[in-house]
């Protein structure tokens, strides 16, 4: 099954099990959905819990976490990442807030999906990766699914959370198949990282899809370099399983974090922090990080290519933490 | 509305005296249009504000001793003094708050509209904002999708003639704002907001179209502030004459003289309900000072809802080796709690007591 038809499936199934659970997005009706991730919802469940929407990113927010207050469980899908900084007040001001700032009275049970991510030659309104921004809020949950089986499996418990949940989904990664289990009770669970690759020698974390992009450096280190690397997948950065990363760096002493995103105060910046605070003693060599480059995404095909990272940077990484042995 | 002036006096004292912080906005001069506007909606019906909104959540039946108690910042103000002036919130009489963003209230009134829809209850949002919103994004965004989907929504623009400082003609293009909301397919009224009862027989007309009609409507109250915008407002763009005219139209003297010309209250009654309300209030500053402060250890307190995917507020935050704080919290005994602020990842800012407490 591909990454899109597992989030098809996790909407179908939620919105079977709960009358509640409605869509809102622009497009995902009729159209379908930009990406095709709501093909067929509108025909199986009809306008009232289907709807299109105009291009209103910060209003349809603001409906979907009014009408999460009042009873409903709203997904509200955004065409890109780069669309939901239109949304970023309603996200931050409200979502986010309303529950702390009016003492608990409230909940904001509401998912908001949206894609990111390089490669297709958007250029830089439609091509970005920013977890790090919602990262940094409390109040969201943030998942950054790389498989099929865990878009479904955290979009399902996404939806059945009582948090608002920022979900973020990798246009690269929509097409991907993958083994997806059909048990409609198959939900992951936020918090808990995946071990994609056991090592010993280095721990490398890849968010969203440079967890794919680590495992494939890990299979070249491992037959070119005689290094078993650790490949972890957080999976949710909000709750972060830093448990399940300072366990692997106790273990290998080596940490390199791989991100698509802007180097400064990123993901990596952040997970940096926290692995050297709380594991400063284990660690053989500082931690390396692998980001996008610090540009808007450029549309050139090269340009954009060498903007984000790629295998060889990251082995480059790897071999930076053990020095002489280059 | 009586006790509305009465407890935006005291509530003004009490800024002065250093016991409410931040900003303190007065709605005084605007009781008419909060009063008879509410009295319109049922109890099920939905009320959302703006940052002035004291008013608001008194008229829909908030206890003063609560919302005095939240300008004190105090634990038992309606929202544990965790949102202050601007952030009243009272779930239970359906007061769906206070919001500090202008214009940022529309959609989540439209929201609500949307789960009265969805869920088939016979209910009707009311949003009130000022004159100023009314040029943000939000307020075309809004306008068109409640009209598109027949939401059951009353949109209230209490035109105080001042977006903060600046004066309607110097920020609206259209300064008929009824009239606002017409290319987006909101049809427009306006009640005298001065008039307490024209401003409630409008207001029902409107909340009547939009539930039984489901037709959002735009309803433009006229009114004015007589203090500045907030406590912090020296008033230098608006004349002493302008404020003294629009004074004589103050709706408790209007309103009372009319009762009493009407024969339906008395002079001596009329003292007497000042009197009362005024020891109200009195009442609502004495339970606001005993409150006591919220206790550092509920910093972290209702950032999120714990269930599975959050197993306790540390969980989200930055762990410390041992012990994993939080896990599993909500299956934990409170009292036992790692909770205190001050346990906190390494940099979490903390409170002042509570730093004062580890120098200890």
């Amino acid at each position: 099954m591909r990454y899109r038809e597992a989030l098809n499936a996790a909407l179908r199934e939620e919105m079977q099990r709960d009358p509640n659970v409605m869509l809102m997005g622009e497009d995902i009706g009729v159209f379908n959905g930009a990406f095709k991730v709501t093909a067929g919802l509108l025909e199986a469940f009809g306008e009232k819990r289907v709807r299109d929407t105009p291009i209103s990113e910060n209003t349809i927010v603001g409906m979907g976490v009014g009408a999460a207050m009042t009873g409903l469980r709203p997904v509200v899908e955004l065409m890109t990442i780069n669309f939901s900084l239109l949304a970023m007040d309603q996200i931050v001001n409200h979502a986010a807030s309303i529950r702390y700032m009016f003492g608990g009275q409230v909940k904001v049970p509401l998912v908001v999906r949206m894609p990111q991510g390089a490669g297709h030659q958007l250029g830089p309104t439609h091509s970005h990766s920013w977890e790090a921004l919602y990262l940094h809020v409390p109040g969201l949950l943030v998942a950054t699914p790389t498989t099929a089986a865990d878009a479904k499996g955290l979009l399902k418990s996404a939806i059945r959370d009582d948090n608002p949940v920022i979900f973020i989904e990798h246009e690269y990664l929509y097409g991907q198949r993958g083994e997806v289990p059909d048990d409609e009770d198959h939900t992951v669970r936020f918090g808990v990282a995946a071990i994609r690759r056991e090592g010993s020698d280095v721990t490398i974390v890849g968010i969203s899809r440079m967890a794919l992009t680590a495992a494939r450096a890990a299979k070249t280190l491992s037959e070119e370099h005689d290094i078993e690397a650790e490949v972890i997948d957080p999976r949710t950065l909000r709750p972060l399983d830093l448990d399940t990363i300072l366990a692997s760096v106790r273990k290998t002493n080596r940490c390199v974090i791989v991100e698509e995103g802007w180097p400064h105060g990123g993901v990596g910046a952040n997970l940096a922090a926290l692995v050297q605070e709380q594991a400063f003693d284990d660690l053989d060599a500082p931690i390396q990080r692998v980001t996008g480059a610090d540009v808007p995404m450029p549309y050139s095909k090269p340009l954009e290519q060498i903007a984000f990272p790629h295998e060889p940077q990251v082995i480059d990484a790897v071999l930076a933490t053990f020095g002489d042995r280059r | 509305m009586l006790l509305i002036r009465r407890f935006e006096e005291r509530a003004g004292e009490m800024y002065a005296k250093a016991k409410i912080g931040g900003f303190l906005h007065l709605a005084i001069g605007e009781e008419a249009t909060i009063v008879g506007s509410t009295r319109a909606l049922r109890d099920q019906d939905y009320l959302i504000s703006t940052y002035r909104s004291h008013g608001h959540t008194l008229a829909r039946g908030s206890e003063p001793e609560r919302v005095m108690a939240e300008l004190f910042g105090r634990v038992d103000g309606l929202c544990n003094g965790r949102g202050g002036s601007m952030h009243m919130f009272d779930l239970q009489n359906r007061f769906m708050g206070g919001y500090g963003i202008v214009g940022g209230n529309l959609p989540l009134a439209a929201g609500f509209a949307l789960a009265s829809d969805y869920l088939e209850r016979d209910e009707v949002t009311l949003c009130q904002f000022g004159d100023g919103a009314s040029n943000q994004g939000t307020f075309g965004e809004t306008m068109n999708l409640a009209a598109l989907w027949r939401l059951p929504v009353v949109f209230m623009v209490t035109n105080n003639q001042f977006g903060m400082g600046t004066a309607l003609e110097r920020h609206s293009a259209v300064t008929d704002l009824m009239r606002k909301g017409e290319g987006f397919g909101v049809p427009g009224m306006r009640c005298d907001g001065m008039d307490v009862a024209d401003t409630y027989n409008v207001t029902c007309d409107a909340l009547r179209i939009a539930r039984e009609e489901r037709q959002p409507v735009l309803v433009e109250a006229v009114t004015y502030r007589f203090r500045g915008h907030s406590m912090a407002d020296p008033e230098e763009y608006r004349t002493k004459e302008q404020v003294d005219e629009w004074r004589k139209r103050d709706p408790l003297t209007v309103f009372g003289d009319q009762l009493v010309a009407a024969g339906v209250l008395g002079e001596d009654e009329r003292e007497a309900i000042d009197r009362e309300t005024i020891e109200r209030v009195d009442r609502a500053v004495a339970f606001a000072d005993a409150s006591p402060h919220p206790s550092p250890n509920d910093l972290y307190d209702d950032i999120y809802v714990l269930g599975e995917q959050v197993r306790g507020w540390y969980s989200v935050d930055e762990r410390t080796p041992t012990p994993h704080r939080g896990e599993d919290e909500s299956a934990m005994d409170r009292a036992e709690l790692p909770h205190a602020a001050e346990h906190a990842g390494a940099t979490t800012a903390k409170p002042a007591d509570a730093a004062q407490a580890d120098e200890d």
